[in-house]
């Protein structure tokens, strides 16, 4: 799909990942020799342990916690628990998992690390348990790709993605389902403004919410089955969306990968940067949820609209290419492949601006030509939409063109009623229609379109190329936590050493064992 | 002076006004009649259906023109018009400077489990809004930015902390009405946490907030959609320095 219709020079485009690299490298270094109560928890749902007490603490939080009481956190939860269920006579199910958490949590279990033979039988027995969980996840990725060979997949590109966000699961079924019918391929639940900033997954089945729905296991089970009905009933695989972002990245991708959802929403610095989550937090939190990303054959999308939000979408365009190549660099170290990176960009730049039509035709198609193999994400305007919800559809038709005319791969369907209201069914509905009439009247564009060399596209595509390799050299040259640090991403200062979720994060001890993560990054042997 | 007014279309006094709506019903003779059944309870009358289009299996969507046979009474429209001057950066930090002598202090947040930062980061970031400077700029005060997610104990703890001379909040989300209880919440605790002479002045911002409802909810001043930095610090130099002087005043008079 590599076209160069920017004349993009190759050496540069060379530098600009070969800068990512070294300035991702020690952050990488930095997730491999820490972890996070997050992680841990999601290495125990892997083992399979299940459910919440009675005020809806997950036992996979009062599990770890107490591990984390007697023993810290540096060694990891496999051991000190998997020895544990052994001392105490337990099998190493998930049943009797849970039960250990229970026993935990009302104190009468005390763990510690074990020493001898006992590592060696704690670390083969936790590592069976983890396999299982990992295997589960192998299943529902086959079970994917059965489906969309038998469904198939949308005739078109981009794919339309839908949002739909009530609060209450049992009214977004069928919205999505509706949404579905209506033309969409992909269905994202929004989850509540709250859920990023808990430490723990809240449990069951949900029906309060604000302004998005809470990702739950059972919540993700019961709609990813009602889309399943909607792929047979329309004869083509309709993917669920949902994310894996703040506090709780590691166990929302692990119970996305048991629930076999197709994407999931993943940035690498969206927590740090919007959520006030802590830096390192994030960083190690990622890694790991990327692996499982890519074990489970999930998309992930990037959150780079974010940036054009918070700060000028012209002046800080070059952050979005800057990011989008953290992003591939973190992710292809995490083990996704290039067809799973869906990379963010937004339609954002203020439309008084005069040629903002071109400079947005510029910023897609140099996202376009960078990332040729990724499967990017369009995301329409938003900080512009005032209410004038006219107004609001002719722009949404420009965003759609711009989709069009540079081959975008995911279609974030805007609404008219962007700023005014959660999106009404008839909203959907006339911007679906909006989406129609592009796709179908301009949806081979980008066959004929192919800017002046050296014109007004090309030039503007070359400066924010330049604009980003100098960030990245900066960036570089300082290390990306200080940059973080300075504000250089969308104005705001996060210092690695403040932020939510600090106190989670510890340093590996020697010894440390994960072995989820040992699975993850020697693939083969479970696979076969 | 009594004035009647009607909505506008191509003629004084035509009152012609276009809603759309969706019923739950398929799209058929009966839904249109349902359709325009519902215009003439709105008021419009004559009413003219120009589009009609069923959405999935059970919904409608309808377009409808008609004139509105209700009329508008000028002198009996109330709302909140600004009453204080509208000063510059430079006016406000003279006059904090002058008569306060030290720095104005503000602290600003977005409680319960809203999350949008955008409204309360246009008024406090340095980048502002639409070309102007967020107070963050204005040399004369001091801006503590909490961000998103603030429960109401953090807030009043960090009001107390900063010794704030006023609290700003800001709510997009107005699901369950969730935007009037966090509100209600924390202007509670204000009052239970401070003496009313050490209380903030409390302000809260969104565009979904009615300007009227001060009272009820328990705080100084709404910002609704649109509010500019520049209006607000305005509004602060009013309430906090100049409409206090003027009391003072008042009292030795």
């Amino acid at each position: 799909m590599s076209s160069n219709k920017l004349g993009l020079d190759p050496a540069l485009v060379h530098r600009a990942r070969a800068l990512a690299a070294k300035a991702g490298r020690p952050v990488v270094e930095m997730a491999q020799s820490h972890t996070t109560v997050s992680v841990e928890r999601a290495v125990l749902r892997l083992a399979g342990v299940t459910g919440a007490d009675p005020d809806g603490i997950p036992w996979v939080n009062r599990l770890v916690d107490a591990v984390r009481n007697d023993v810290g956190l540096g060694h990891g939860v496999a051991l000190p628990v998997f020895h544990a269920l052994a001392e105490h006579g337990l099998e190493p199910t998930g049943e009797q998992l849970t039960l250990l958490a229970q026993k935990a949590a009302a104190g009468s279990v005390r763990f510690d690390l074990p020493s001898g033979r006992a590592v060696t039988a704690a670390k083969k027995a936790s590592r069976r348990q983890v396999a299982a969980g990992i295997k589960q996840i192998d299943r529902n990725r086959a079970d994917r790709d059965k489906m969309i060979k038998r469904y198939g997949d949308p005739k078109q590109r981009p794919w339309i993605y839908l949002i739909v966000a009530t609060g209450d699961i049992y009214e977004d079924i069928p919205q999505a389902q509706a949404a579905a019918r209506a033309g969409a391929d992909v269905i994202a639940v929004i989850r509540s403004t709250g859920q990023s900033l808990l430490d723990y997954v809240p449990e069951g089945a949900t029906r309060e919410g604000f302004a998005g729905t809470y990702a739950t296991q059972e919540n993700f089970r019961l709609m990813r089955a009602a889309l399943d009905e909607s792929s047979r009933e329309l004869g083509r695989y309709v993917r669920l969306t949902n994310y894996a972002s703040g506090l709780c990245m590691p166990e929302i991708a692990t119970l996305a990968g048991l629930q076999r959802l197709d994407m999931m929403l993943n940035d690498s610095m969206y927590g740090i940067l919007f959520r006030d989550i802590n830096p390192i937090r994030t960083f190690v939190d990622q890694r790991f949820s990327r692996q499982i990303h890519a074990r489970a054959g999930i998309i992930i999308n990037t959150g780079e609209d974010n940036y054009l939000t918070t700060a000028d979408a012209v002046e800080a365009a070059h952050t979005v290419t800057v990011s989008q190549l953290l992003n591939e660099y973190f992710a292809h170290e995490a083990g996704l492949a290039d067809w799973q990176l869906g990379l963010g960009h937004a339609f954002e730049i203020n439309p008084e601006l005069p040629e903002s039509f071109r400079l947005e035709l510029a910023h897609a198609l140099l996202a376009r030509e960078l990332f040729p193999d990724a499967p990017l994400k369009w995301m329409p305007p938003t900080k512009h939409m005032t209410g004038d919800v006219f107004r609001g559809n002719l722009l949404d038709g420009f965003f759609n063109l711009v989709g069009a005319l540079t081959g975008q791969s995911i279609l974030l369907v805007g609404m008219m009623t962007e700023a005014v209201v959660t999106p009404w069914l008839s909203d959907r509905d006339i911007a679906l229609q909006n989406v129609r009439y592009v796709l179908g009247a301009a949806g081979n564009l980008h066959e004929d379109f192919v800017p002046a060399p050296d014109g007004f596209i090309q030039r503007r595509a070359h400066q924010v190329l330049d604009e980003a390799i100098s960030l990245l050299e900066k960036i570089e040259g300082d290390t990306l936590l200080n940059a973080i640090a300075d504000g250089t991403f969308g104005i705001m200062k996060r210092p690695a050493n403040r932020g939510k979720g600090l106190d989670g994060v510890a340093a590996h001890d020697d010894g440390y064992y994960n072995p989820a993560t040992e699975i993850l990054e020697t693939p083969g042997k479970e696979q076969q | 002076m009594k004035t009647v007014i009607r909505p506008y279309g191509d003629t004084t006094g035509d009152g012609m006004t276009q809603v759309s709506f969706t019923l739950p019903l398929p799209h058929d003779k009966k839904a249109e009649g349902a359709a325009l059944q519902l215009a003439a309870k709105m008021g419009l009358e004559p009413a003219m259906l120009v589009h009609a289009k069923q959405m999935g299996d059970g919904f409608t969507f309808f377009v409808i023109y008609g004139s509105v046979r209700h009329l508008v009474e000028l002198d009996k429209v109330v709302v909140v018009e600004r009453d204080f001057p509208l000063l510059t950066a430079k006016e406000v930090n003279t006059v904090v400077k002058q008569k306060m002598r030290r720095k104005l202090s503000v602290v600003g947040a977005c409680i319960g489990t809203d999350a949008h930062t955008v409204g309360i980061d246009a008024i406090l970031n340095l980048k502002g809004i639409a070309g102007e400077k967020g107070l963050e700029y204005y040399r004369e005060l001091k801006v503590v930015n909490l961000g998103a997610q603030i429960t109401v104990p953090e807030l009043v703890a960090a009001a107390k902390a900063e010794k704030a001379d006023a609290v700003l909040v800001s709510q997009v989300v107005t699901q369950r009405d969730a935007h009037l209880h966090n509100t209600r919440e924390m202007s509670a605790a204000f009052r239970e946490a401070l003496p009313a002479d050490k209380r903030p002045l409390l302000i809260v911002g969104g565009p979904r907030f009615d300007e009227l409802m001060t009272g009820e909810l328990g705080v100084d001043r709404i910002f609704g959609r649109g509010t500019t930095p520049r209006e607000v610090a305005s509004y602060l130099v009013h309430a906090l320095i100049t409409e206090k002087a003027d009391r003072k005043k008042a009292v030795a008079a």
